[in-house]
C-alpha cells in the first residue's frame, strides 16, 4: 500500500512542481509541522488529520518521512525537520521550502515518536491526501493504484474522497475502489451486498479476481448474491472475448483479401494460375523497404508519408513485372493451365533469389508511421490503430477493384474478353493487349498489398510464400471469377480460423480449416458463389 | 493373365530400361564392395547412396508419371506420399534403435523421452516389425490417397483445382507433422537411425543393398506401370487425360479409374519415401513443403511426361545438376531450377525423351516414305504427327 502511494506521490510532485501556497500558508504550515515536535503520542492524530486537512501537496513528503521516523525536532528551538542518515550526524532538510538545512549531531534533535497508530493515521492520511490532491490526473492515478492494490485501510480514504470528487470519471474509478475496498473491510451485509451489485454493473476482468476472493470470506447472506455477480461478469467477458475474436478474425480476414484479391483478377477473372502471385505481395513489401530507406536518409521528415508514396511506386513496379511476366511467359501458355501453373512456379523461384541475392535473406526493418502504431480500448476490445488501417484499406482497394471492373470502359472490355474471347474480338477489342492489362493489374493490386503487409509480417524474401496457398484457398472457396465471393470467402475463412484457434490452437486451427476447404469443395466444386451458365465450362 | 501381362508391358525400350536397372543393381554394389579403393573402376560408398537416393527420387517422378502423364491429374502433393512412407519406415528405424538412444529408453524413441511421454502412442505400436511398416509404407500413402481422391474425383474436381487441393493437403500435412503433439518428432523429425533388419545403416554392405533394393524396386515399379498403361485399361487412362467427359460419356466410369491410378502412383511414392530415408538417414517435415512436389513435377516435365522412361531420365539429371551446382554456385540453383521451369513448359513441352521420341519417330515415317517414294514413284503424304 504504502510503496504504491509512494510512485503516486512521485507522480504528484513531478506535476505539481510550481509552488502555489503563498508566504502565509507557509507560515500555517510550518506551525503544523513544528507542532510535532511537542507532540504527545496520544495527540498526533489530531495533529495529522490537521496537516492533511491543508491539502497542500507539501505535506506529503513530511508525513511520509514521519511514517519512516525521519522527523526530528531540534531540540535548541523546536523546529521540525526532515532529515536524512549520515552516521553521527543528520542531513536536515527544511520541510515547507524543500531547501538544505545543513547538518546536526544526533545529540542536538530528538526523534518525533511513532508508533502503529500513529503509522495508520499517516498511510490514511497520505491516501486520502492524493485522492484529495488539487490535480486531477493525480486523483485519477492515486484511485487507480486502490483498484490495482485494494486494501480495506483504504476504504475511509476512499469515501471521503469519494464525498468530495466532482469530476465524472474519476467518480466513477473511486466509486469502484470503494466497492472494492468495502468487500474486504468489516462492513455490515447490506453494505457489501451495494458495493457487489455496484462491481456487477461496472463489470471488467478486473472485478473477477476481487468478487471471488470476497466469496471465500463472504458470510451465507452475500453469497448467492457474489455467485450471480460472478457469472453475469464471466458471461459478458466471454461476449467481450467473442467480439474481440471476431475483431482478429476480420484482421485476418482482411490481410488474406488483400493477399487474394489480385488473384481474384489473374486467377479468377482470367483463369491463369498464378503461382509467383505471392512474389508480387513480396516486391510489393521490398518497394515499401526501399521507399523508407530512401526517406529515412534522406527526408526523415517525410517519414509519416512514406506508405503513401511506397503505394503506388508499388503498384508501378508489381504491375511492370506482371506486365513483363505475361508479355514474356504466360501468353504462351494460355489455355495450357497447368502449364502455366508449373512457368510461373520457376519465375516465383527466381523472383525469391533475385530478392534474396540483392537485399539478402534476412528480415528487412519496416518501421510503422506514426499513425499507424498504438492501439485504442472500444468497450472491451482493444484495438490496433495498424489492423484497423488494414481491414479499411482492403475494403478501399475492393470496392475501387468493383468499381474498376463494372463502371469503367477498361472493366468492360475486361469482362467481355473473359466471357467471350472471340466475340470480343470480334468487336474490336485488341484482346492480347487487355489480356496484358489485366494481369498487370492484379500483379499491381498484389504489389500493394504488400505495402500493407509490410506493416504486420516479416519482409522477408519468402513473405510471399506464406501467402500464395491461403490466397489460393480464398478464392476457390469464394467461387472463381466473382469478386464478391472472395471478400465474404476471405472474411469467413478469417473469423473461422480465430474461432478454431482457442479450441484447437493455431496450427491445427489451420490444418481444421484447410480439411473444411477441402471437404466444402465436394459439396460445391466451384465455390461460395459460383458463375453459372456457359461460363462455368469455358 | 499375368504372362500375357507382362508381355505387353515389356516393349523394347522398357526392356532396356529394365535390364539396365537390373545390371546396376548387380554391378554397383559388386564395383563398391569388392574392388579395392584405389581401383580405377571402384565405385565410392558416397556415390552409392547419391545415387540410390536419385533412383528413389526417379520412382517418385515415376508414380508421378502415371497420374500426370497418363491420366491427366497434376498431383502437387505426391511429395506428401513420398514422405508418409518415409515417416513409415523412419518409424521402424527409431523403434531399431532400441535402448541405444542417448536416453536409453528401450521402448520409447528419444525425442518421446525428451517430450516426457510415459507410453508409446497407439499409433506407434506395431512398427518394431519390418514386415508390419513395410505394410504401412504402402497402406498409409494408398488410404490417403483413397480417400482423398474417392472425395476429389466423385465430385469431379479436375484441372488446376485438384492441383491446388493437392497441394493444400500436403501443405496441412506439413503443419500437422510440425507439431510435437502429434508424435512423430515435430520439427526436427526421425533421425539417428543405427540398423535396418540387424545390419549397421552406415555400412559399406547396406548401402550397397539399398541401393540395389531402390533399382530393383524401381524396375519392378516401371514393369507394373508400364503393364498398366499398356492394358486396355490404361488406354482409357488415355483417353479420359484427352477428354474426360467423352469418356464418361461412353460408359466408362471415370472417377473409379482415376482413384485407381492415384491410389498406386501414391502407394509407389511411398515405396520411394521407404528407400530414401535410410539412404539419406533423416526424415523431417519439410519433406512435405509443397515446393518439393512441384520440384518433382519439373522432375518429369524434363524428362517428358506420359513416356515412363521420361521421368526417370529427368529425376537423375535435374538432380544430378542439382548436385553439381549447389557445390559450385549455391547462389544460382534457385535461378537454374527457375529458369528451367519457364524454358521446359515454353520450349520442351514434351520433355527430354517426348521430344527424342517424336523426331525419331518423324525420321522413321520420313524414311519410310522416301522409300515408298523410291518403290512406287508416288509421293505419299508424310503420315500425321
Amino acid at each position: 500500500m504504502y510503496r504504491i502511494f509512494q510512485t503516486v506521490l512521485f507522480a504528484l510532485i513531478l506535476l505539481t512542481a510550481i509552488p502555489t501556497s503563498g508566504l502565509r500558508a507557509e507560515e500555517g504550515l510550518r506551525e503544523l509541522v513544528n507542532a510535532f515536535g511537542e507532540a504527545k503520542l496520544s495527540d498526533m492524530d489530531e495533529h495529522i488529520a490537521a496537516l492533511a486537512k491543508t491539502g497542500d501537496p507539501k505535506v506529503v513528503p513530511i508525513l511520509e518521512a514521519l511514517g519512516e521516523g525521519n522527523l526530528y525536532a531540534r531540540k535548541a528551538d523546536g523546529q521540525v525537520f526532515l532529515t536524512k542518515e549520515g552516521g553521527a550526524t543528520l542531513t536536515l532538510t527544511d520541510p515547507v521550502t524543500g531547501e538544505s538545512a545543513g547538518e546536526a549531531q544526533k545529540a542536538a534533535l530528538s526523534k518525533v515518536k511513532v508508533n502503529n497508530g500513529v503509522r495508520r493515521a499517516v498511510r490514511t492520511a497520505l491516501g486520502s491526501l492524493t485522492l484529495l490532491s488539487p490535480d486531477r490526473e493525480a486523483r485519477l492515478r492515486a484511485a487507480q493504484s486502490v483498484l490495482q492494490s485494494p486494501n480495506a485501510d483504504a476504504l475511509g480514504a476512499v469515501e471521503s474522497a469519494l464525498a468530495a470528487e466532482k469530476d465524472a470519471e474519476v467518480r466513477a474509478l473511486l466509486e469502484q475502489a470503494r466497492a472494492t475496498t468495502l468487500l474486504m473491510s468489516d462492513r455490515p451485509a447490506a453494505e457489501k451486498k451495494e458495493a457487489v451489485r455496484l462491481l456487477r454493473e461496472k463489470g471488467g476482468r478486473e472485478a473477477l479476481p476481487i468478487l471471488s476472493s470476497a466469496l471465500g470470506s463472504a458470510d451465507e447472506t452475500l453469497k448467492p448474491e457474489i455467485e450471480a455477480a460472478l457469472a453475469s461478469i464471466e458471461q459478458t467477458q466471454a461476449l467481450w472475448a467473442a467480439g474481440q475474436n471476431v475483431w482478429y478474425g476480420l484482421s485476418l480476414g482482411s490481410v488474406l483479401l488483400l493477399a487474394a484479391i489480385g488473384l481474384a483478377i489473374t486467377f479468377g477473372v482470367m483463369g491463369i494460375i498464378n503461382m509467383a502471385h505471392g512474389e508480387m505481395v513480396m516486391l510489393g513489401a521490398y518497394t515499401t523497404f526501399l521507399v523508407q530507406e530512401v526517406l529515412r536518409n534522406s527526408y526523415p521528415g517525410l517519414f509519416d508519408w512514406s506508405l503513401a508514396i511506397a503505394l503506388p511506386l508499388a503498384f508501378l513496379v508489381t504491375g511492370a513485372v506482371g506486365l513483363a511476366m505475361e508479355r514474356g511467359v504466360i501468353r504462351f501458355l494460355y489455355g495450357r493451365p497447368l502449364e502455366t501453373l508449373l512457368a510461373t512456379w520457376g519465375i516465383s523461384l527466381i523472383l525469391q533469389q533475385s530478392v534474396r541475392t540483392i537485399f539478402g535473406p534476412t528480415n528487412q526493418e519496416v518501421g510503422n508511421p506514426s499513425w499507424m502504431s498504438g492501439a485504442f480500448e472500444l468497450g472491451g476490445l482493444t484495438i490496433t490503430w495498424n489492423r484497423l488501417w488494414i481491414i479499411l484499406f482492403a475494403l478501399a482497394v475492393f470496392a475501387a477493384l468493383l468499381f474498376l471492373l463494372k463502371k469503367t470502359p477498361m472493366g468492360l472490355q475486361m469482362r467481355a474478353v473473359t466471357q467471350n474471347r472471340r466475340m470480343a474480338s470480334s468487336m474490336g477489342i485488341r484482346t492480347p493487349w487487355i489480356d496484358a492489362l489485366t494481369f498487370a493489374l492484379g500483379s499491381g493490386i498484389a504489389g500493394m498489398a504488400g505495402v500493407a503487409l509490410s506493416q504486420i509480417d516479416n519482409v522477408s524474401p519468402n513473405l510471399g510464400q506464406g501467402y500464395i496457398i491461403d490466397s489460393f484457398m480464398v478464392v476457390v472457396f469464394g467461387g472463381v471469377g466473382n469478386l464478391w465471393g472472395t471478400l465474404v470467402g476471405a472474411f469467413s475463412l478469417g473469423i473461422l480460423n480465430k474461432f478454431l484457434e482457442p479450441y484447437a490452437g493455431a496450427v491445427l486451427g489451420k490444418i481444421l480449416v484447410l480439411v473444411l476447404i477441402i471437404l466444402f469443395i465436394q459439396k460445391r466444386p466451384r465455390g461460395l458463389f459460383a458463375l453459372k451458365g456457359r461460363a462455368v465450362e469455358a | 493373365m499375368i504372362t500375357s501381362f507382362l508381355v505387353k508391358s515389356l516393349d523394347r525400350t522398357i526392356v532396356i530400361a529394365v535390364a539396365i536397372l537390373l545390371a546396376l543393381a548387380a554391378l554397383v554394389p559388386a564395383l563398391n564392395l569388392l574392388t579395392a579403393p584405389d581401383h580405377p573402376l571402384h565405385v565410392p560408398t558416397y556415390l552409392v547412396s547419391l545415387f540410390g537416393k536419385y533412383l528413389t527420387y526417379a520412382l517418385l517422378a515415376l508414380a508421378l508419371d502415371l497420374v500426370w502423364g497418363f491420366c491427366g491429374i497434376l498431383s502437387l502433393g505426391h511429395a506428401a506420399f513420398f514422405a508418409l512412407g518415409g515417416y513409415a519406415m523412419g518409424m521402424y528405424l527409431m523403434r531399431q534403435i532400441g535402448a541405444r538412444g542417448s536416453y536409453g529408453n528401450p521402448l520409447l524413441p528419444d525425442f518421446m523421452v525428451f517430450l516426457n511421454w510415459k507410453e508409446l502412442p497407439w499409433f506407434w505400436h506395431g512398427f518394431d516389425m519390418f514386415w508390419f511398416a513395410a505394410l504401412m509404407v504402402v497402406v498409409v500413402p494408398g488410404l490417403i490417397a483413397f480417400v482423398f481422391g474417392w472425395f476429389a474425383f466423385r465430385s469431379r474436381v479436375n484441372g488446376v483445382y485438384l492441383s491446388i487441393i493437392t497441394q493444400a493437403m500436403t501443405y496441412a500435412l506439413l503443419l500437422a507433422f510440425f507439431r510435437n503433439d502429434m508424435g512423430f518428432g515435430g520439427n526436427n523429425g526421425l533421425t539417428d537411425f543405427k540398423d535396418i533388419l540387424g545390419f549397421n545403416i552406415q555400412a559399406d554392405g547396406t548401402r550397397a543393398s539399398l541401393f540395389a533394393a531402390s533399382a530393383l524396386a524401381l524396375a519392378l515399379s516401371l514393369v507394373v506401370t508400364s503393364g498398366i498403361v499398356r492394358s486396355k485399361f490404361g488406354k482409357v487412362l488415355v483417353a479420359l487425360r484427352d477428354a474426360e467427359s467423352r469418356t464418361r460419356f461412353l460408359g466408362y466410369r471415370v472417377e473409379h479409374m482415376k482413384l485407381f491410378a492415384f491410389t498406386v502412383s501414391a502407394m509407389m511414392a511411398g515405396v520411394a519415401g521407404a528407400l530414401y530415408v535410410p539412404q539419406v538417414g533423416i526424415i523431417n517435415p519439410g519433406e512435405f513443403e509443397p515446393g518439393n512436389s512441384i520440384e518433382v513435377v519439373i522432375w518429369t516435365a524434363v524428362g517428358g511426361r506420359g513416356t515412363l522412361i521420361g521421368p526417370i531420365i529427368g529425376a537423375i539429371l535435374v538432380n544430378g545438376g542439382k548436385s553439381i551446382f549447389t557445390a559450385a554456385f549455391p547462389e544460382f540453383w534457385l535461378f537454374a531450377l527457375g529458369g528451367l521451369f519457364v524454358l521446359v513448359t515454353l520450349f520442351l513441352p514434351k520433355g527430354v525423351v517426348g521430344t527424342a521420341q517424336h523426331y525419331l519417330a518423324r525420321r522413321r515415317a520420313y524414311r519410310a516414305a522416301s522409300r515408298l517414294e523410291n518403290e512406287t514413284g508416288l509421293a505419299e503424304p508424310m503420315a500425321a504427327e
